[in-house]
């Protein structure tokens, strides 16, 4: 009924254009002057998944950036005591001794104890010596971004002599959550150093390729393959000894990345080359040749702008790639070095099968932080591909 | 009339359920098909022709659907009703319902031989040995005149002319001896004299086979060349449908009629005859010639030069239209990219007058010089879509040429693109708009404001109007004949079609490999043509008249290889 009644509205007897039931309003459909990037900017948040990946990545560098706010303790605060101390769960309603259960976080103190028989030391939870925990509690003194100095916490201990382990402590007895919110740091940052000049490098002689074609072309495109063809882990190995042992650990994996990332411009040049070598073909930059336009105009107005969402979602599958990298490389040990936090180097104090079986979290902690950043930054990245074009289909 | 129909649709409805809205393509829509009678669906882009036709044979892709109507073939099979992809609408495809294609490039699979894809389709339908399939495709392959088809069954889709594609998609759609016919556009992407034989054919085989024929096109000449039945369908609906003496003569719909007149009206003239002037031309063309050189490999052979134009002269003088016709490969483009000084000529000379009255060698301005004459001397483009950066607004677009010649900027470049947007017919107050926004004839404006917005002295048109429809068309040249007379233009109007040059144009030049074969007054050139090549050419453009068919008794050239 109500579908002829729909119909009958329609079909009017001259017609200006095509019959259509709206079921929505669109929001720039009407709207005809609203430009590319907002174009890109209303598909891309259209796609909950890569939406959710955006909030996940921003969440991890809000996490980096504040780490020496968001993490209970320091990094390499070590206490030989809680040695492989397990994770404590939080519990957030106390019962008073008199039957009332009210609010406050605590975590359960450990006591240690030992197997009769293999003599194994263990902790076990003693819920006698509740450690009570608090929002904003004083702990112990930093300085934010190494500039303020300050002593508040988001979370911690209201005693902070006191333990409180929330995913676990390491052979030294670090606390594991605290490790891995500064590891977020640097293992979110370091590869962007690369990814920049790679980008740098991909954009510059991939355009150059395509936009002059010829000897230039043929040159760089020959060049591109003699890199490609360079094993790069050895070229780390080799890197990472002749690098002067002078240097601190994060300058010397600094460095690396960027010689590394020499070698990885190559699939974004090629790419580059590929769209500009299309587009130089395509009548609107004949059109704007014809206008007068010189080499930069035509490049810099009329080209890259048509490419320049293409190689966003490229740089952003790129980070991954070079964080999945830092972390393999710190656990084989060539990469970043302990005293410097990273996933990677936390994962190398998992390396043993033992330490495995007695200790799970040292593993299991930073491994998952890496596959959600890894799986952030793919599902992000598509989504960006995906509306990168944003007057396709 | 007495006749069963052997295909009828009743009442057909096909919606997209798209994100914002749903659109709905066909609505209720009926027709007949009927034994040995061409039905011709005609209508222009958008209006659900070839929706229509696709839903004959359950083809009708997600997010659209049949959402009413039945598709009944004589022996009642709903083909509507029918799952896609199942086992009943297969018997259907190809073997009672066979589909050409408009675009013979794409449709046929680069890496088979075309006797292999046609074995194919004729092995869905009878069991054959191999031997036996291979020899029913090259009866097929004689069937629509493909010269030794035991030869050519043996060769790949790219050895294949575009005109032999396309019979050879006709030998294909014939394999399983369908009823009925369906043939989308299948010689728009065919040149004219192709286009005949194309026409020519499906008509022969539709007489000896006594076939129901459905042809989608836009074209009105070809609907009075080949139809008996005529349905115009606008935005999903038929708004009128009758026979094909009906329809031209006593046509009812205003759509119709509009339709029609656009089409008759490119059989005149519409400029004024021009003066006869002494003074010099401002463009001279003498022996003009191009060859493209082989491109040498680092390894292996290099490939063999083309010569793709020899000897083309011609002058153009002020205020004058002239067109360069042709078919595709004809060298007419390589002519204007010439003139523009896009391509380098291989030899001749080309003479531009300036605007002080002197004479410049093109082929030897540096690149200052070359900038200078590309203020003077503008290109309108084919196709309104790739021309435009859709990255940019109107204004960018229409202001970029002022801007980098440093003409005009801030307020003074808005007076300016308002002024050329006015002049265009299209509103200033689209300035901010981006192209994705404007219809394929509002671009093609927005790309004559662009090559306006210098003062330009003459105009290249490549093209200009072969992307459009019809009645756009025709809007678009009487908007070009009167800028012209209102700033003086010359243009140099290419184009494949010639009653778009019959309309605009004060002479033409007919080439043809790559030489011009005759050059003169449109008149004289489409009435008297003198060269047994323009002549062919000319009768090969389909009449919108059914009276009067043109093409079918039309004047054959064979070329001396």
């Amino acid at each position: 009924m109500s579908d002829s009644a729909l119909l009958a509205a329609v079909v009017a007897d001259d017609e200006e254009g095509p019959a259509l039931t709206v079921l929505r309003r669109s929001r720039h459909a009407a709207a005809a002057s609203i430009g590319p990037w907002r174009l890109i900017a209303s598909k891309l948040l259209r796609q909950r998944l890569a939406v959710a990946a955006g909030c996940v990545i921003l969440l991890l560098y809000a996490i980096g950036g504040l780490a020496e706010f968001l993490a209970p303790a320091l990094p390499d605060a070590a206490r030989p005591q809680y040695t492989y101390a397990p994770p404590q769960p939080l519990h957030l309603f106390r019962t008073a001794p008199n039957g009332t259960t009210q609010f406050g976080p605590y975590v359960e103190g450990y006591r240690i104890a030992v197997d009769p028989v293999a003599l194994r030391r263990s902790f076990v939870a003693d819920t006698s010596r509740p450690v009570q925990v608090a929002l904003f509690v004083r702990g112990p003194a930093y300085r934010l971004w190494g500039l303020i100095p300050m002593t508040t916490h988001l979370i911690g201990p209201v005693v902070s002599s006191q333990p409180m382990y929330l995913l676990g402590a390491d052979r030294l007895g670090r606390d594991v959550l605290s490790r891995l919110v500064y590891g977020t740091r640097v293992s979110m940052s370091i590869g962007l150093a690369g990814v920049t000049v790679s980008l740098v490098l991909g954009v510059v002689l991939g355009a150059v390729s395509g936009f002059y074609g010829g000897v230039v072309d043929t040159l760089i495109q020959r060049a591109i393959e003699v890199v490609s063809a360079m094993p790069t882990i050895p070229l780390w190995l080799g890197l990472a000894a002749a690098i002067p042992l002078t240097w601190s650990p994060l300058s010397v994996y600094f460095v690396i990345t960027l010689i590394v990332s020499l070698l990885g411009w190559t699939s974004l040049a090629r790419e580059v080359r590929g769209r500009f070598l299309a587009l130089r073909g395509e009548d609107f930059v004949t059109a704007a040749r014809l206008d007068g336009a010189g080499e930069g105009r035509l490049i810099f107005r009329h080209i890259l702008p048509s490419l320049t969402s293409h190689i966003l979602a490229v740089v952003t599958l790129a980070v991954p790639t070079m964080i999945v990298a830092e972390t393999s490389l710190s656990f084989l040990g060539i990469g970043l070095k302990p005293p410097v936090v990273s996933w990677g180097v936390m994962m190398q104090d998992a390396q043993n099968i033992r330490t495995i079986a007695t200790a799970p979290w040292l593993l299991i902690w930073p491994a998952l932080a890496v596959v959600l950043a890894v799986l952030a930054f793919n599902f992000f990245g598509d989504g960006l591909r995906d509306a990168a074009d944003p007057y396709g289909d | 009339m007495a006749t069963e129909p052997l295909l009828s649709v009743r009442d057909l409805s096909i919606d997209f359920a798209l994100r914002t809205h749903i659109l709905h393509a066909v609505r209720g829509v009926n027709f007949d098909l009927r034994h040995g009678q061409t039905m011709c669906l005609v209508g222009e882009s958008g209006s659900g022709k070839s929706v229509t036709a696709r839903a004959l044979l359950g083809l009708v892709d997600r997010p659209g659907r049949i959402s009413r109507g039945t598709i009944r073939l004589h022996d009642g099979i709903d083909i509507a009703r029918l799952r896609p992809g199942g086992r009943a609408i297969r018997r259907v495809r190809g073997r009672r319902i066979g589909l050409v294609f408009q675009e013979p490039m794409s449709s046929l699979s680069p890496v088979h031989t075309i006797g292999a894809q046609i074995a194919e389709a004729v092995r869905l339908h009878r069991r054959l040995d191999r031997r036996a399939a291979r020899a029913r495709v090259a009866e097929l392959l004689r069937a629509v005149e493909i010269a030794s088809p035991e030869e050519m069954l043996d060769r790949y889709t790219f050895e294949f002319s575009g005109g032999m594609r396309q019979r050879a998609m006709i030998a294909m759609a014939l394999a399983g001896e369908p009823e009925v016919l369906i043939a989308d556009e299948p010689t728009t992407a065919l040149d004219v004299t192709t286009q005949a034989e194309i026409l020519d054919l499906i008509k022969r085989l539709q007489i000896e086979r006594g076939m129901a024929v459905l042809l989608i096109t836009h074209d009105m000449g070809i609907v009075a060349e080949v139809a008996d039945q005529v349905a115009v369908m606008r935005f999903g609906r038929i708004v009128e449908q009758g026979s094909v003496e009906r329809i031209f003569y006593d046509a009812e719909h205003a759509y119709t009629r509009r339709l029609l007149g656009a089409t008759r009206k490119l059989e005149r003239t519409g400029v004024a005859p021009r003066k006869s002037e002494v003074s010099p031309p401002i463009l001279s063309v003498r022996g003009l010639g191009k060859v493209f050189e082989g491109r040498r490999r680092m390894f292996g052979r290099a490939t063999s030069p083309v010569r793709a134009v020899s000897d083309v002269s011609f002058d153009l003088f002020e205020g004058e239209s002239l067109g360069i016709v042709g078919e595709s490969g004809s060298g007419k483009t390589t002519v204007g990219r010439m003139v523009l000084r896009i391509i380098d000529p291989s030899e001749g000379s080309i003479r531009y007058r300036d605007r002080d009255g002197a004479s410049v060698d093109l082929c030897a301005l540096g690149r200052e010089g070359r900038r200078a004459y590309h203020r003077d001397v503008r290109l309108v483009f084919q196709d309104p879509f790739a021309s435009l950066n859709p990255r940019l607004n109107v204004k960018q677009i229409v202001g970029e040429p002022l801007l980098i010649a440093g003409i005009a900027n801030g307020r003074a470049l808005d007076r300016r693109v308002a002024e050329l947007l006015d002049m265009v017919g299209l509103d200033p107050l689209a300035m901010e708009r981006y192209p994705h926004a404007f219809s394929g004839g509002q671009r093609q404006r927005i790309g004559i404001a662009r090559a306006l917005a210098l003062d330009p002295r003459i105009i290249i048109a490549d093209e200009a109007t072969s992307a459009l429809d019809v009645s756009i068309r025709s809007q678009i040249l009487d908007l070009l004949i009167g800028l012209q007379a209102r700033l003086g233009l010359s243009f140099l109007f290419i184009a494949h079609d010639i009653s778009v040059v019959r309309y605009f144009c004060h002479r033409v030049a007919v080439m043809h490999r790559g030489r011009i074969v005759e050059i003169g007054d449109t008149a004289t050139i489409c009435s008297r043509p003198a060269e047994p090549y323009t002549k062919s050419l000319i009768s090969a453009v389909p009449n919108p008249d059914p009276r009067a068919k043109r093409m079918l008794n039309r004047h054959r050239f064979t070329a001396a290889a």
